[in-house]
């Protein structure tokens, strides 16, 4: 569907303007894309400094100050959870778990499924068939069993865990590309690259790459969003992040067994999930309205 | 039944095989992943002797080489039994098969309300768009399609369950109340509605660009320039149209459907096939692992084959063949 971008859309007003500037424009302009931008900028920069910011260690056991309320002290802002470890740097460290997570698990997505994708598009014939009917005969499996399945069997760290969503998360991006590469490589700047004797890697990789940055962009900032869901629900089952290490999801886990007493410890990890999600969710749908004037779809 | 639309028929029912292979390979694979095999179980259990895990080795017949299991196993799955599981010893299809109802009871009722609803939403979204009702709804389902669901299960327990006591927190009947409708419906509740939830998110979406699609076209602005009433226009030409597209999404969503009735099941403790595979998981039950994700990816397959007959059928715009 999306070809390359053209600017059919700009008014005859801007003629001057770049792409990038265009599509810049376009996004401010997008309520909802700026506040998932601030969302995850708020987010991953609270993730990063979470050594700088949290004031407690995040595992530091202190049983003399169990289940202490939130606003209660200045030293513990959300209060603590059943051990008496700070809730406030828990969630803090939690967070910079689930977006480790999320983004590893999204490189590992888009490395997958654009490779996938560059190479059924590509070459087509028999090696697209087999490439596509391998991506089919995954896609008939329920994602949630699968990464269940998996995630059981190997021992989870978060590279594992990362690893897992990610593999099992890449074939609708390698069915984007696909079809994005296998209209692309019918366009003249394709064929004259080939008649200077270009190779087929550096095809793909200089010439159709670039042509296809949008779309792919897009995906993987909505990617980020279903890998923290992902993680967030595996470690509550609890083949995710193993505690002491903290991750909102286990912390809902945990949170689980006080809830009639302490709801709020599980109130505070599930609206971080959110906002994460959410966050990623609305900058990626900003992106893809900014990037292709015609699939704008809200108003 | 018209002759062309038979021969699709078949030769769509022909065409899923290599489909059911492929899916049998990839879930025989994933089960050798494990580490230790499937008798890791067994070498945790320390009165078990090492003679012994060699026999029940040669028993499951997992001393043989890895294509003679899987022939063995797609033998078994061909002649229904489906293995059997590792403490009972019971047939593993009987044991997912038993569950079917109770995740059917969830899944139909949420399916049914969420395409109700979700249709509804996005129709008034599409002839209305740009309107705060658009703009709320599509904000609305971005939201709920951003909340993890085994989260919004738990406040869902959390303010119905526990503080207001109106509904059960989990189950299908209380003891001694089985098979009474009324117990049932009162259990159905929260994990219907929490898997309605997602459900209508995504349908809404689908179901408001759907209807952008056709009453933008030329058809519509001659039905409405006939004189005819927004109604009129709305349901003898375009609901129909907007509406068969939706039907392939059923399809689609199949695996979706699935994952959100395993978290549903998990959290509210619904005794269907999510709560099943869960429990099959921590007690590494592999060989009800690898028949729920057969299970479940064989019901995708005829879902989606059934989806593809039923457009063929109403839609004779569909190119056959």
């Amino acid at each position: 569907m999306t070809d390359i971008p053209v600017s059919t859309s700009t008014p005859a007003t801007a003629p001057n303007r770049t792409y990038a500037q265009m599509i810049a424009r376009r996004f401010v302009s997008h309520r909802m894309a700026v506040a998932g931008a601030v969302l995850v900028v708020l987010l991953c920069s609270s993730a990063l400094f979470a050594q700088f910011v949290a004031p407690h260690d995040p595992t530091t056991i202190d049983t003399a100050k169990r289940f202490l309320p939130p606003l209660a002290s200045w030293s513990y802002p959300l209060g603590t959870d059943d051990l008496g470890r700070d809730t406030l740097s828990r969630l803090l460290y939690g967070g910079q778990v689930s977006l480790m997570v999320g983004i590893v698990a999204m490189l590992t997505t888009m490395l997958t499924g654009t490779l996938v994708g560059l190479a059924a598009g590509y070459y087509g014939g028999i090696i697209d068939n087999l490439l596509m009917r391998f991506v089919d005969t995954l896609l008939c499996f329920p994602q949630v069993f699968l990464l269940l399945v998996v995630a059981a069997f190997v021992p989870p760290t978060i590279l594992s865990i990362s690893l897992i969503i990610g593999l099992t998360s890449w074939m609708e991006v390698s069915r984007i590309v696909r079809a994005q590469v296998s209209t692309l490589k019918e366009m003249d700047f394709v064929q004259a690259s080939r008649g200077f004797g270009a190779s087929n890697w550096r095809i793909m990789l200089v010439e159709l790459l670039p042509n296809i940055a949008a779309p792919v962009l897009v995906a993987a900032t909505l990617k980020v969003a279903t890998a923290v869901l992902m993680e967030s629900y595996i470690s509550f089952l609890g083949y995710g992040v193993q505690p002491p290490m903290a991750s909102w999801g286990n912390m809902l886990t945990n949170a689980q067994g006080y809830f009639d007493t302490v709801p709020f410890l599980a109130i505070l990890p599930g609206i971080l999930i959110t906002f994460t999600v959410m966050g990623f969710n609305f900058l990626g749908d900003g992106l893809r309205d900014a990037v292709d004037a015609r699939l704008k779809i809200d108003p | 039944m018209r002759g062309d639309v038979l021969s699709y028929v078949v030769w769509r029912i022909i065409h899923s095989i290599p489909l059911v292979i492929g899916v049998s390979i990839i879930g025989f694979g994933i089960m050798h992943l494990a580490p230790g095999g499937p008798l890791a179980v067994y070498t945790l259990n320390p009165t078990i002797t090492v003679t012994d895990i060699e026999r029940i080795r040669v028993a499951l017949g997992l001393d043989q080489p890895v294509h003679i299991q899987y022939l063995t196993w797609a033998k078994s799955m061909l002649t229904g039994t489906w293995g059997f599981t590792f403490f009972g010893g019971r047939p593993v299809l009987e044991v997912i098969v038993e569950r079917l109802p109770a995740t059917m009871i969830l899944m139909g009722t949420s399916l049914a309300l969420a395409m109700l609803i979700g249709t509804l939403i996005g129709m008034l979204g599409a002839i209305r768009r740009g309107s705060i009702f658009d703009y709320l709804s599509t904000t609305g389902a971005m939201l709920a399609l951003s909340f993890p669901t085994f989260w919004f299960g738990l406040m869902a327990i959390y303010i119905f369950a526990i503080e207001l006591r109106w509904l059960p927190s989990g189950g299908m009947y209380e003891l001694g109340e089985e098979g009474n409708p009324w117990d049932l419906l009162r259990h159905l509740v929260l994990p219907a509605m929490v898997l309605t939830l997602v459900l209508v998110a995504q349908w809404s979406r689908y179901a408001r660009s759907s209807f952008l699609d056709v009453i933008q076209q030329d058809y519509i602005r001659t039905a409405r320039s006939k004189g005819l009433s927004t109604r009129a226009v709305l349901f003898g030409h375009a609901f129909r149209n907007a509406v068969i597209p939706l039907v392939a999404l059923f399809g689609v969503q199949l695996p979706t459907l699935f994952s959100g009735a395993l978290v549903a099941e998990t959290i509210f403790s619904w005794p269907g096939m999510g709560r099943l595979f869960v429990d099959a998981l921590n007690m590494k039950e592999y060989p009800i692992l690898m028949g729920m994700i057969m299970f479940t990816a064989l019901f995708v397959v005829v879902g989606n084959l059934i989806a593809d007959i039923a457009i063929a059928l109403i839609d004779p715009r569909v190119k056959l063949g």
